[in-house]
């Protein structure tokens, strides 16, 4: 269970979060969404420990994220930042490789190379194993990226956008992972999204942000209705059920 | 098949450290024997004082600037960013301006490099400490290093202008890098701090490769980044007030054989990356100082000549890089 209670941020004299309390509970996959400059990746970040905590508490799995070992934190919860660039001349095992580095601080075993193998092969990326990640295309780097953040092992994943340069059948491989995951051991998703289709199609819960504070937060079925996605997003759009799939259409 | 071909790959950067290792026991070799004449035990030893001053400066430049530009993120910068050499020459200009020239050959060298390198570690652990605070800005911190670099050699020229001529020729004797009057005492001292900091570089290789992968990928893979990063620069500071207390600064060299190195040996693992780069610059200072004493016949300090070459070398890389 993620655990964030009264958490303020300001950046620069500007107010990015507002006092936010929430709560995800162990295990399914929780989307959040919102417009721009809503205070997702801020929230996410905080979670994650990336940024100091201002003000307020948040804990995973009752583990206070700004005093607990850091290495212990990464054993149960791995984030994917948008946009982290690798600098590093790697290839893309090597890459996914660290996903391991919370468990054997740098010397793979055995077991640690089934599980690069087994997630090279989960994101599409065998073939790619032995490419330098700077001669890949964009997409092809982010579900190495994803794939090391698999590799973490976590019961906890947070992951920022992680649908952005995917094409649509490397997007919905990825959603189709994270329900599965989710569903048969039981890990706790938390993924920003920006298409709320993919949200309404594979999240059980969606947390809905404004304006750097909470503005709805429930079942999935129960955020996907037109006046509430209209006081999220700031336009009217019809929600009809196609095919037993709940779908947006915001394109009207 | 993967793991087949990744091995084969570690195995090439293997053969390529064993052929540097091999080529800067040549050089060593070279360097101990061209043109032994006259009493054979007294130029052996004098020799030997050379080279194992310059391996100990050259594996303390190599490691130092690969750790900072890792820490840093940044593959074009070297530790003298920091400002310590910049303190360095002004502490001897000081010391000449307030002792005199004759005074200040006379301090006892192992005050002096005690002295010297405390005052550099000083001055860095002033600039990193405030990293372990909660809000914290590399590039703020080496913009101070910066400023105050500059500041140290406004103070340096304004004291030099007041010096007379004889002890401006003393400081100027201390203040570019020479390997000819290294003293054995203080060989000893600093190859104590040397092999300290590089052991811990060494065990902290693969925490370098995590650090290199970025702030939010090293945090997220549970690196306590702020206490790590601050302590490699507090080591990176070590390794450079010890060997610039040693034989004087050394800015260029690090540049030089980092992005050479790079280029020989094609990763950047760290497992690699030291140890490649520690060759590289022993091959480079001790090649060096033989061409320095034997074809050029002795004259210069190998400072400067390490600086000229190195200047040239890093254009040619640069106008190569922009040409692919």
């Amino acid at each position: 269970m993620i655990e964030i209670a009264g958490v303020s941020l300001a950046l620069g004299g500007s107010r990015i979060l507002d006092n936010v309390s929430l709560t995800v509970a162990k295990g399914g996959v929780t989307a959040l969404v919102g417009p721009n400059g809503a205070g997702k990746s801020s929230l996410l970040s905080l979670i994650a420990r990336l940024r100091p905590l201002q003000s307020g508490r948040i804990t995973v799995d009752g583990l206070p994220v700004d005093t607990t070992p850091s290495r212990q934190l990464a054993r149960i919860m791995a984030i994917l930042r948008q946009d982290s660039g690798v600098a590093s001349r790697l290839r893309v095992a090597e890459l996914v490789g660290f996903g391991r580095f919370p468990h054997n601080r740098g010397r793979l075993t055995a077991k640690d190379r089934e599980i690069v193998a087994a997630s090279l092969e989960q994101f599409d990326l065998s073939d790619l194993a032995l490419r330098f990640i700077d001669t890949l295309s964009g997409g092809q780097r982010q579900r190495a990226l994803v794939a090391m953040t698999f590799c973490q092992g976590t019961d906890y994943i947070l992951l920022d956008e992680p649908l952005n340069s995917l094409d649509m059948f490397h997007a919905r491989n990825l959603m189709r992972t994270l329900r599965r995951i989710a569903d048969e051991h039981g890990k706790t998703v938390l993924i920003v999204l920006h298409d709320i289709n993919h949200a309404a199609s594979y999240a059980d819960r969606i947390v809905a942000m404004k304006g750097g504070a909470v503005i709805a937060s429930g079942e999935t079925g129960d955020i996907i209705r037109p006046d509430i996605l209209e006081s999220i997003f700031g336009f009217s759009m019809r929600v009809e059920n196609i095919a037993g799939r709940l779908t947006v259409l915001h394109h009207a | 098949m993967t793991e087949v071909v990744m091995h084969r790959g570690l195995l090439r950067h293997e053969g390529r450290l064993a052929m540097m290792a091999a080529v800067a026991v040549l050089v060593g070799v070279a360097f101990m024997t061209i043109g032994l004449r006259g009493n054979l035990a007294f130029v052996v030893e004098l020799r030997a004082v050379r080279l194992a001053a310059m391996v100990l400066v050259g594996v303390a430049v190599a490691i130092s600037t690969v750790v900072f530009q890792t820490v840093c993120a940044n593959r074009i910068i070297t530790p003298s960013i920091m400002g310590l050499d910049a303190l360095y020459v002004f502490c001897q200009t000081a010391l000449v301006f307030a002792l005199s020239g004759f005074g200040f050959a006379g301090i006892d060298p192992r005050l002096h490099f005690l002295g010297n390198f405390t005052a550099m570690t000083g001055f860095a652990l002033a600039l990193f400490l405030p990293m372990l605070r909660r809000r914290f800005d590399l590039t703020l911190m080496l913009l101070t290093g910066v400023v105050l670099g500059v500041l140290f050699r406004s103070l340096t020229a304004l004291l030099a202008r007041l010096l007379d001529p004889n002890d401006f020729a003393v400081l100027q004797g201390t203040v570019f890098a020479s390997f000819n009057a290294v003293e054995p005492d203080l060989l000893l001292l600093a190859g104590v701090i040397t092999v300290a900091c590089v052991a811990i570089a060494w065990r902290a290789r693969h925490v370098l490769d995590v650090l290199a992968l970025g702030t939010d990928t090293a945090i997220g893979l549970g690196l306590a980044w702020r206490g790590t990063a601050a302590g490699l620069l507090v080591l990176v500071a070590a390794l450079v007030s010890a060997s610039t207390a040693l034989v004087g600064p050394m800015a260029f060299l690090g540049l030089l054989v980092v992005s050479l190195t790079e280029r020989i040996v094609g990763t950047n693992r760290h497992a690699i990356l030291l140890p490649a780069a520690a060759l590289t610059a022993i091959i480079v200072l001790v090649g060096g100082q033989t061409v320095l004493q034997h074809v050029l016949g002795g004259e210069g300090s190998l400072g400067i000549v390490v600086e000229f070459v190195g200047g040239i070398v890093f254009l040619a890389i640069l106008f190569a890089g922009g040409r692919r």
